[in-house]
């Protein structure tokens, strides 16, 4: 039997990596990527919770966030290419046009 | 039925007045003219009726037109009072008023103003109606404001003419006078019987105590002096007649003048009760009556030898009421009216058939080429002269014998005198005018013209009222005449007591000699030795020049009052310009001053606040605009720390136990 605390730490894991991936990367997709991984990171502790309290709602939710993941890389990589073809770049540190 | 012919009587005029001086541009001047008169015909058609009815019924009538004022303890009503009193004055005006009427379309024929000339007499005639027929002093009084601005009006009817409007502006200046006066005494009398109603404040009339009553009465002498140009205001009159001569006949011979006699008949009641009051009253007419006639004596222009006589004769009805005799002074203001406005018109006659000249220095001979006009004037002369038996000869004889029945032999004698005086003068302008040679100039002479119908027609009626006029007053004291006003003018008044038949007639005597005797004079003087009448004036040159000169009254005013009232008026206009404007100019610096301040504090200390605001705003904005980069990691990177922050207070509160801790739970 894994205890709670193993699913708690491996999610935390995943969530740290993938928001280290998010902060420090420059390319889009590794960045869109890294919010995939953080996404599910999520997912983990909800299943692992619903497990261990006993209710399913959780693992509910869990399917919510796993269609939401697929829109929004469906969204991210079509802004992407977007980009892209103005730009000819993937390079996060080129796009600046988030202000004013 | 009766009532509703009542308020008829002035509104046909008021009509007239509407409809001429609104629209009278639209049309001829014929039909504003036949407006103007049927409407005073109608008048005098509705004030027959009343009268007729009067006579039948012999009921005082009150009649109210229009609740005007009412609140707390004052009612005022336009309401009219139709008494025997009111019942002549109104045949006398609306009468009168009616041939001056028809008169006028013959004289004032091809004037330019011609509808605007109606339009004020119309008005005239409802203010003067108003004036005779009200039933409270304040209706009295918007009568006699209403006459006193016509008056005005058409005095200065040819307002191009400097002398004529002057003479409507010393007219009305001098009227304010005696208007004031009228009106101090419309005061006393709503504060001492709270109600301005004749009937009411004659009934309580005798709770006044006899100071109060003399106070009253006087107050009211210095309105009728005013309006009826006694002395010492008399000045105005003699210089009214620039106007036209209807005007001068119908408003300053025949009616608006004698609304003087009128109130103080009306208000005998409170007469009667101040002796010191009545004497004043006939000590002003006694010697109106006598310095008037002096005046006229020398006189060269027709009109004003007539406004002097006017002046003189309504001293006569002064003098009549001062010494009691209210129905005598009424019948003389009657048979006045007739004969002065036969003598205006007539000498309106002359002056037009002379083409505008009125110095009879430059008449004479016009008998054989106006035999009209001559015969007509001649009969007012005779009416005006006391002849008997014409109207003037009854009514002035009654006022004369009254005051020698009753012992005011110095009052006698100046209307004595007066009379004498009278009917020197009036034949020396018949003379003067009508007989010896001609001494007009060529040019006028050729173009002398009898004048037309429409003039003659109503001269004609007038001169018939001039010699049948005195009839109803026959015999004095105790005539048709008399018996009718008693009512009016007698209320409350013992029964005069009997007089001989002899005494009567032997007065009557003597005024006729006095008539005569002027008559003698005067033909003497203009007729038999035309050239004794300067040798008399190159005599006693003082005595001409001081006549001549109206006793220096008009220049006496002008020095003791006009010129120190102008004077004053200087200072007055200097106090205004430097200290008044001075002060206001002061206070428009100051606030230019101030507004100028106030700008520089905006402009300096206001906007700069809320520059230096706005500014501060714009160096922040450009410092924290920096936080937004546009770099989506940035944004994640706050995000991230937010997240850390909010994690690290969630493990905080839970851990110590804080506030935070409830609004978890």
């Amino acid at each position: 039997m894994v205890p709670l605390s193993a699913y708690v730490a491996v999610s935390a894991i995943l969530f740290a990596t993938g928001l280290i991936g998010v902060l420090i990367r420059r390319n889009f997709i590794i960045v869109l990527m890294a919010v995939e991984i953080m996404l599910n990171a999520a997912n983990i502790n909800l299943v692992a919770f619903s497990h261990y309290l006993e209710s399913m709602a959780g693992q509910i939710v869990a399917l919510f966030v796993i269609a939401i993941a697929a829109g929004e890389a469906a969204v991210g990589l079509a802004i992407i290419i977007v980009v892209f073809r103005g730009k000819i770049s993937t390079n996060v540190d080129e796009m600046n046009l988030l202000k004013w | 039925m009766t009532d509703l012919l009542i308020i008829a009587i002035p509104v046909f005029p008021l009509l007239a007045v509407l409809l001429n001086g609104l629209l009278g541009s639209r049309y001829s001047h014929d039909v504003a003219g036949r407006i103007a008169c049927s409407s005073v015909g109608l008048s005098f058609a509705a004030a027959l009726i009343v009268f007729a009815d009067q006579l039948q019924t012999g009921a005082v009538r009150e009649v109210v037109a229009y609740r005007w004022i009412f609140g707390g303890d004052l009612t005022i009503n336009l309401a009219f009072l139709i008494d025997p009193l009111a019942c002549i004055m109104l045949l006398i005006v609306t009468g009168v008023g009616f041939l001056i009427h028809l008169y006028s379309i013959g004289y004032m024929h091809g004037e330019e103003g011609f509808t605007r000339f109606f339009t004020y007499m119309n008005l005239f005639m409802v203010s003067m109606l108003l004036l005779v027929m009200g039933n409270n002093y304040a209706v009295l009084f918007i009568g006699w404001e209403g006459v006193g601005l016509c008056s005005y009006l058409l005095i200065g009817y040819y307002y191009d003419k400097v002398s004529a409007a002057k003479a409507a502006t010393k007219a009305f200046v001098v009227n304010r006078i005696g208007d004031a006066g009228f009106l101090l005494a419309i005061f006393l009398v709503f504060y001492n019987f709270g109600t301005l109603d004749y009937t009411q404040v004659f009934a309580k009339a005798g709770e006044l105590s006899p100071k109060m009553a003399t106070a009253i009465a006087l107050c009211l002498l210095i309105g009728a002096i005013g309006k009826s140009a006694q002395i010492p205001l008399y000045t105005w009159l003699p210089d009214a007649m620039e106007g036209p001569t209807p005007v001068s006949a119908l408003i300053h011979a025949a009616t608006m003048v004698t609304a003087g006699v009128y109130m103080i008949a009306r208000n005998h009641a409170i007469y009667d009760l101040s002796p010191v009051a009545m004497t004043t009253v006939a000590v002003v007419g006694g010697s109106t009556a006598l310095f008037a006639a002096t005046i006229g004596l020398v006189q060269t222009d027709i009109k004003r030898v007539l406004a002097y006589s006017t002046v003189s004769q309504l001293g006569y009805m002064f003098l009549g009421c001062g010494i009691g005799a209210y129905a005598a002074a009424i019948f003389h203001l009657m048979t006045h009216a007739f004969f002065k406005a036969l003598l205006f018109l007539s000498a309106g006659s002359v002056i037009h058939a002379l083409g505008g000249e009125q110095d009879i220095r430059r008449m004479g001979g016009l008998k054989s080429k106006i035999p009209w006009t001559h015969a007509l004037f001649l009969i007012g002369t005779l009416a005006i002269a006391g002849i008997f038996p014409l109207a003037g000869f009854w009514s002035k004889d009654e006022i004369m014998a009254h005051a020698f029945v009753h012992h005011h032999y110095v009052l006698y004698a100046m209307a004595a005198t007066g009379a004498l005086l009278t009917s020197f003068y009036m034949f020396r302008l018949t003379y003067l005018t009508f007989y010896g040679r001609s001494r007009m100039d060529h040019h006028t002479a050729e173009h002398v013209h009898e004048s037309p119908m429409i003039m003659i027609g109503p001269l004609v009626v007038l001169a018939g009222l001039s010699v049948i006029g005195g009839f109803p007053g026959v015999p004095p004291e105790n005539g048709w005449f008399q018996h009718f006003l008693h009512p009016s003018v007698a209320a409350g008044r013992a029964e005069e007591h009997g007089v001989s038949l002899g005494l009567v007639v032997s007065l009557m005597g003597v005024a006729t000699l006095i008539a005569l005797a002027g008559w003698g004079g005067a033909h003497y003087l203009y007729s038999v030795r035309p050239e004794a009448a300067d040798q008399l004036s190159a005599k006693a040159p003082a005595a001409y020049t001081t006549l001549l000169n109206k006793y220096y009254v008009d220049e006496l005013y002008d020095f003791l009052i006009v010129e120190p009232t102008k004077q004053l008026g200087l200072v007055w206009d200097w106090f205004d310009r430097t200290i008044i404007d001075g002060l206001v100019r002061g206070v428009g610096e100051m606030t230019e001053g101030g507004a100028w301040l106030s700008t520089w504090i905006e402009k300096h200390v206001i906007y700069g606040t809320i520059n230096v605001i706005g500014y501060a705003n714009h160096v922040a904005a450009r410092v924290w605009r920096k936080l937004q980069s546009g770099m989506v990691h940035h944004y994640a990177a706050l995000i991230v720390a937010g997240l850390f922050i909010l994690v690290h207070l969630i493990i905080v509160w839970w851990t110590t136990g804080s506030v935070g801790i409830v609004a978890l739970k």
